[in-house]
């Protein structure tokens, strides 16, 4: 799916990581792990497309990614530190325009996959007034709601109860069984049913080569 | 209800109804700028002893200034919440047009902020003693220099809302920009009111909106990309 080649980047004139090639195919999870402050965040907004601040080569379905950007754009699913949920909005409306970006609506998938994540009659509460761990399962829904191949998610697990983040580990497998691809990082030892790939950045670096 | 795939206009209106309803859970946002504009016109008869044909004569002038600064105050806000969220980020991931989602995002924008002004003009013109002939040109400039404004002053949002405090670095790099907008929009009324034609002036404001419209989203995209890396 993706494939990262000679991947080098460098922050305040420290190397994050150097000459770092791998493949990204279907039916696997990937971890990102690393000490804090190793660069597990900026290789991900790598490989989302939002940090273009490195040199080496992004390829999708075996193209340059620039060059089928877009269906890159369609086949990803992004989630950053940030939840991405507008707190003055309730559940419904954050997600009624997630859809729209897909370029549909489906208010009955919505209120599904909040279900789903146990926010039953939460779906019209502004998001302000749920926890931090409820905006982060609204945030989640949008799992249900993507068509995207390739999920890149950045600590999804913070402020998960242990419910949710057995939920989620069983939801990541079930996307790689059906031939999606997740990238994660995580602190959190993973406990899946698939195979999963651990890529150590800190064994990465060019003082540990 | 079943899944519905939506058009291209579909999907921004989705964009520009998000900007209304935050907009109208959060009312600070909209009042602000608004009171910010009543109270600094209406701060200036008070200011002196001013004559009231010499008020009449630099109202133009105060409105059109008043606006712009309050158009520059409630700018501050266009992305920050969006930015902090992480919402940015997804709408740049999207594989949806940048171009029309930004364009369609400062027109709620505007719809909350810069259409309230024009609206409430007229009256801070009867307190400004402004003669009848300045009205019409009023309204009518700033229904066409207002969203040019906001255009602009959102490329300048867009650099900045990845710093922490931008509020004078936003001023420094858009007021320059906005002076053109400012220099048409008050003399059109001042135009008016010396009974000259001002057919001309008005078309050079809609074609600086035209261009703002055309441009700026342009610039706020490749901004807001520089922004979230």
């Amino acid at each position: 799916m993706l494939a990262v080649d000679d991947l080098h980047c460098e922050r305040d004139e420290r190397v994050l990581f150097s000459r770092l090639s791998f493949d990204v195919t279907p039916g696997s999870l990937l971890q990102v792990q690393g000490a804090n402050g190793s660069g597990k965040t900026t290789l991900l907004r790598i490989l989302a497309g939002l940090n273009q601040d490195f040199t080496g080569n992004l390829y999708w379905q075996g193209r340059p990614r620039a060059s089928v950007l877009n269906e890159f754009q369609q086949s990803l699913f992004y989630l950053g530190h940030a939840p991405s949920v507008n707190r003055t909005l309730t559940p419904l409306q954050n997600l009624r325009w997630f859809c729209a970006l897909q370029g549909y609506a489906d208010d009955s998938a919505i209120l599904a996959a909040l279900t789903a994540q146990g926010l039953a009659g939460y779906a019209e509460i502004p998001c302000h007034q749920l926890s931090a761990g409820q905006q982060r399962r609204v945030s989640l829904a949008r799992l249900e709601l993507t068509a995207a191949a390739l999920w890149i998610l950045d600590e999804p697990f913070t402020a998960l109860d242990r419910l949710a983040v057995a939920a989620l580990e069983l939801r990541l497998s079930r996307h790689a069984a059906a031939g999606g691809a997740v990238v994660l990082t995580t602190h959190h030892p993973l406990k899946t049913p698939s195979p999963l790939s651990i890529l150590d950045l800190d064994a990465q670096r060019p003082e540990a080569l | 209800m079943k899944r519905q795939a939506l058009g291209l206009l579909a999907c921004l209106r989705a964009t520009l109804l998000r900007e209304l309803q935050i907009a109208a859970s959060s009312p600070g946002k909209i009042v602000n700028p608004l009171m910010f504009f009543v109270i600094a016109s209406a701060l200036f008869p008070l200011s002196g002893r001013l004559d009231l044909a010499v008020l009449g004569s630099i109202a133009p002038g105060i409105l059109w200034v008043t606006a712009l600064l309050a158009v520059m105050l409630s700018m501050e806000g266009l992305f920050r919440s969006d930015f902090d969220d992480g919402t940015l980020e997804q709408l740049l991931l999207s594989s949806q047009p940048l171009y029309f989602h930004l364009l369609v995002k400062v027109l709620g924008h505007w719809l909350v902020t810069g259409l309230p002004l024009v609206v409430i003009a007229p009256l801070l013109g009867l307190l400004l003693n402004l003669p009848a002939a300045g009205y019409q040109p009023l309204i009518l400039g700033l229904l066409l220099g207002t969203p040019t404004l906001s255009l602009v002053a959102a490329i300048g949002t867009a650099l900045t809302v990845g710093l922490a405090r931008s509020g004078l670095l936003l001023a420094v790099l858009v007021l320059p920009l906005s002076i053109p907008v400012l220099v048409f929009g008050a003399g059109v009324v001042d135009t008016a009111l010396n009974g000259l034609p001002v057919a001309g002036l008005f078309s050079l404001l809609g074609a600086l909106l035209l261009l703002a419209a055309s441009l700026a989203p342009l610039a706020i995209a490749a901004s807001l990309r520089i922004s979230v890396q």
